[in-house]
């Protein structure tokens, strides 16, 4: 215990170094790179305008990416969220619409957070009662989840969503008009995405389940052997990606103020690149919070502001793609296996 | 024959074949099992089929393979060879010179693009998830700045529109195609010294490694090989829309991993037939073609599709550790 106390006490010597060596590191560099030469060629992108659009542009990506960490540093992978997550939304709109016009967000929340659990669970079930690869068991699910919503529950795109769903999409926390006349919100939605990041990063830090999930992302056996419940592991990491689905599909309805069945569904590979630049493997056992929320930010940087370099759009995808793999050559290099 | 059968994969996927096909037959009360309805069936087929096929040699060299350019790196050697055809033996008789030159324009893109991937993979060492995500922008990327966006006509084009159209006692080209790309894998994969190396370096990196095999150069030569089947399945999607564009087949991704791993290949590698993607393409294509015949809502057909991928887990799932004592989880 004691030793424990001396590290802490050392910490902030080390602190830079350390973070110097850690994948995060790489990823918070690129952002810099990006920032500064972007500032450098546009100057407007140095505003407070640029920080609320990234954040407003993050908050769902950011959400389904916290899932998403938690399934590959189990060792699993997950491509499902993303029909999870517009079901959630499109049936609890319906379901809403149809029984109570006038529920609070909260009880939509709450309705949508269950389905995507069980979505995930279903997941979590089938991956290690079959002992398939979650690739499989994901697409399959990702199929089934998103043709059962379409040819069942609706195709119709819905304009017109619960009044709830409306307001919480349209709240703002803070609200301001900047020196050049241009208005500044940040949704209350941002307060969503800080309770996923905070109970994400306890559950992974703080919980003997989080020490699991890394155990089992790192060797199943091994972490037979340490005694963790390798299915009950599996259980929860895909109830919990499922949930986070859930959670990312109402506040995707909320902030676009619209219930599309056929949205999300097809983004889920530029999701896990995030979680992947963020310095988590592919392979399991790694991954962080901070890591992640830098991953996703560098995603929605480049995705959103390339226009502003200069880039013509046709070029667009090419920079995007550049800098995907410059990421990955910097990970490379970290000579892992 | 037994050994077919043997195999509970391919039990399974011959079991839903012969249950689609019945239950089609009855449904439409015999009209399904007209032969013009297996013709346009094997029309559509091969172009998913061969980008599933590229997917899943990536998927058996093991390391996480997978190859998420396929379709990129179709339009890119179709839009390629489209504008050079055109630009210089356009309106000059568009006759089977011009077929061989985009034919051999393409298939050399689609080396090239493969190339790429494969040097990423193996000596930038990339996980291929993000390599091959990187080159797809990339590749995409160029297609658009090439072709400016919008779709680009070949024209009449008369020994090329063949490729993708026309018929070979009774055949659709584009099926022969498929046909004899598949028997061409099967062989390599089964019969040829880079087929045992593929095997083995993706059941056991390490292994193969300590055996004398080069495994950079066997994971080089597969994502090239990838590279070369897409611009084989760009071919057949230009000739038969006669004109090319960056983003024909979007949906085609996904769809030829699902038959990738529907066959039975394995995403963690070392393990896979190619008799199981074919029939495992030839199972999603009929369910399809049912449903469409059926006059059933459109997106019913993915319902289904997901549903027979977990039908596979579960019944070949069950019969594994049915039997036997239930095997530690391997992969999650």
């Amino acid at each position: 215990m004691s030793a424990l106390t001396q590290t802490r006490v050392a910490a902030p010597v080390t602190f830079w170094k350390a973070f110097v060596r850690r994948p995060e590191f790489i990823t918070l560099s690129l952002i810099v790179i990006f920032c500064v030469v972007v500032g450098i060629i546009s100057p407007s992108f140095l505003s407070i305008k640029t920080v609320t659009d990234t954040l407003r542009a993050s908050l769902t990506t950011g959400i389904f990416a916290l899932g998403v960490l938690l399934v590959l540093a189990a060792g699993g992978i997950d491509v499902s969220f993303t029909a999870i997550a517009i079901f959630s939304l499109y049936a609890t709109t319906r379901l809403t619409l149809a029984v109570y016009p006038d529920a609070p967000y909260l009880l939509m929340v709450v309705v949508g957070l269950g389905m995507g659990l069980l979505m995930g669970l279903l997941n979590g079930y089938l991956v290690y009662r079959f002992k398939v690869p979650s690739l499989i068991v994901t697409i399959g699910t990702q199929y089934l989840f998103s043709g059962f919503l379409k040819a069942f529950i609706g195709s119709r795109h819905i304009m017109d969503i619960p009044k709830g769903l409306d307001l919480a999409g349209t709240t703002a926390l803070i609200q301001a008009t900047t020196s050049g006349g241009a208005r500044v919100s940040v949704s209350i939605q941002v307060l969503v995405l800080i309770l996923a990041i905070v109970v994400t990063w306890f559950i992974l830090n703080r919980t003997l389940m989080g020490r699991a999930v890394y155990a089992v992302g790192g060797s199943i056996p091994i972490a037979e052997r340490l005694g963790f419940n390798v299915s009950t592991v599996i259980l929860f990491v895909f109830g919990y990606a499922g949930l986070l689905a859930g959670l990312g599909g109402m506040l995707h309805g909320a902030l676009n103020r619209q219930a599309n069945p056929s949205d999300l569904v097809g983004s889920e590979l530029n999701v896990i690149a995030a979680v992947v630049l963020g310095g988590a493997r592919i392979t399991g056992g790694t991954g962080t919070v901070l890591g992640t929320m830098l991953g996703v930010i560098l995603i929605e940087l480049l995705t959103n502001n390339l226009i502003l370099m200069g880039v013509p759009s046709t070029w667009q995808k090419v920079v995007i793609g550049a800098i995907i793999l410059l990421a990955s050559a910097a990970f490379a290099r970290r000579g892992k296996t | 024959m037994r050994s077919l059968l043997s195999d509970h994969h391919l039990r399974f996927l011959i079991a839903s074949l012969v249950v689609i096909l019945v239950a089609a037959a009855i449904l439409s009360s015999g009209q399904f099992l007209d032969p013009y309805n297996f013709q346009s069936m094997a029309v559509q087929v091969p172009e998913v089929g061969l980008l599933a096929i590229a997917i899943a040699i990536t998927m058996i060299s093991g390391n996480g393979g997978i190859d998420l350019s396929v379709v990129s790196i179709a339009n890119l050697s179709a839009i390629v060879a489209g504008l050079i055809v055109r630009s210089s033996l356009g309106g000059a008789g568009q006759g089977t010179l011009y077929a061989i030159a985009f034919v051999v324009i393409a298939l050399l893109v689609g080396t090239a693009c493969g190339l790429v991937n494969g040097f990423l993979v193996s000596k930038g060492n990339f996980p291929p998830i993000l390599a091959t995500l990187g080159t797809q922008f990339v590749f995409v990327g160029l297609s658009v700045a090439l072709s400016g966006g919008p779709s680009v006509s070949l024209g009449e084009t008369e020994v090329f529109s063949q490729i993708g159209n026309g018929v070979i006692l009774g055949i659709p080209i584009p099926f022969v195609v498929f046909i004899l790309a598949v028997l061409g894998f099967s062989w390599v994969l089964t019969h040829s010294r880079f087929g045992f190396r593929l095997y083995l370096l993706g059941t056991n990196a390490k292994a193969a490694n300590f055996t004398g095999i080069n495994n950079n150069t066997i994971m080089l030569f597969t994502y090239t090989l990838s590279g070369v089947l897409a611009s084989i399945a760009g071919i057949i999607i230009a000739s038969r829309a006669s004109s090319v564009k960056w983003d024909y087949g979007s949906s085609y991704l996904l769809i030829a991993i699902l038959i990738a791993v529907m066959g039975g290949i394995n995403p963690s590698g070392g393990w896979g037939k190619m008799l199981g993607v074919v029939l495992a393409s030839f199972a999603l294509q009929m369910l399809s073609s049912t449903l469409n015949f059926l006059g059933t809502s459109n997106f019913l057909k993915d319902f289904t599709w997901g549903l027979l991928l977990l039908l596979s887990i579960v019944l070949t799932g069950t019969r594994l550790s049915g039997f036997v004592k239930p095997k530690p989880v391997r992969d999650s």
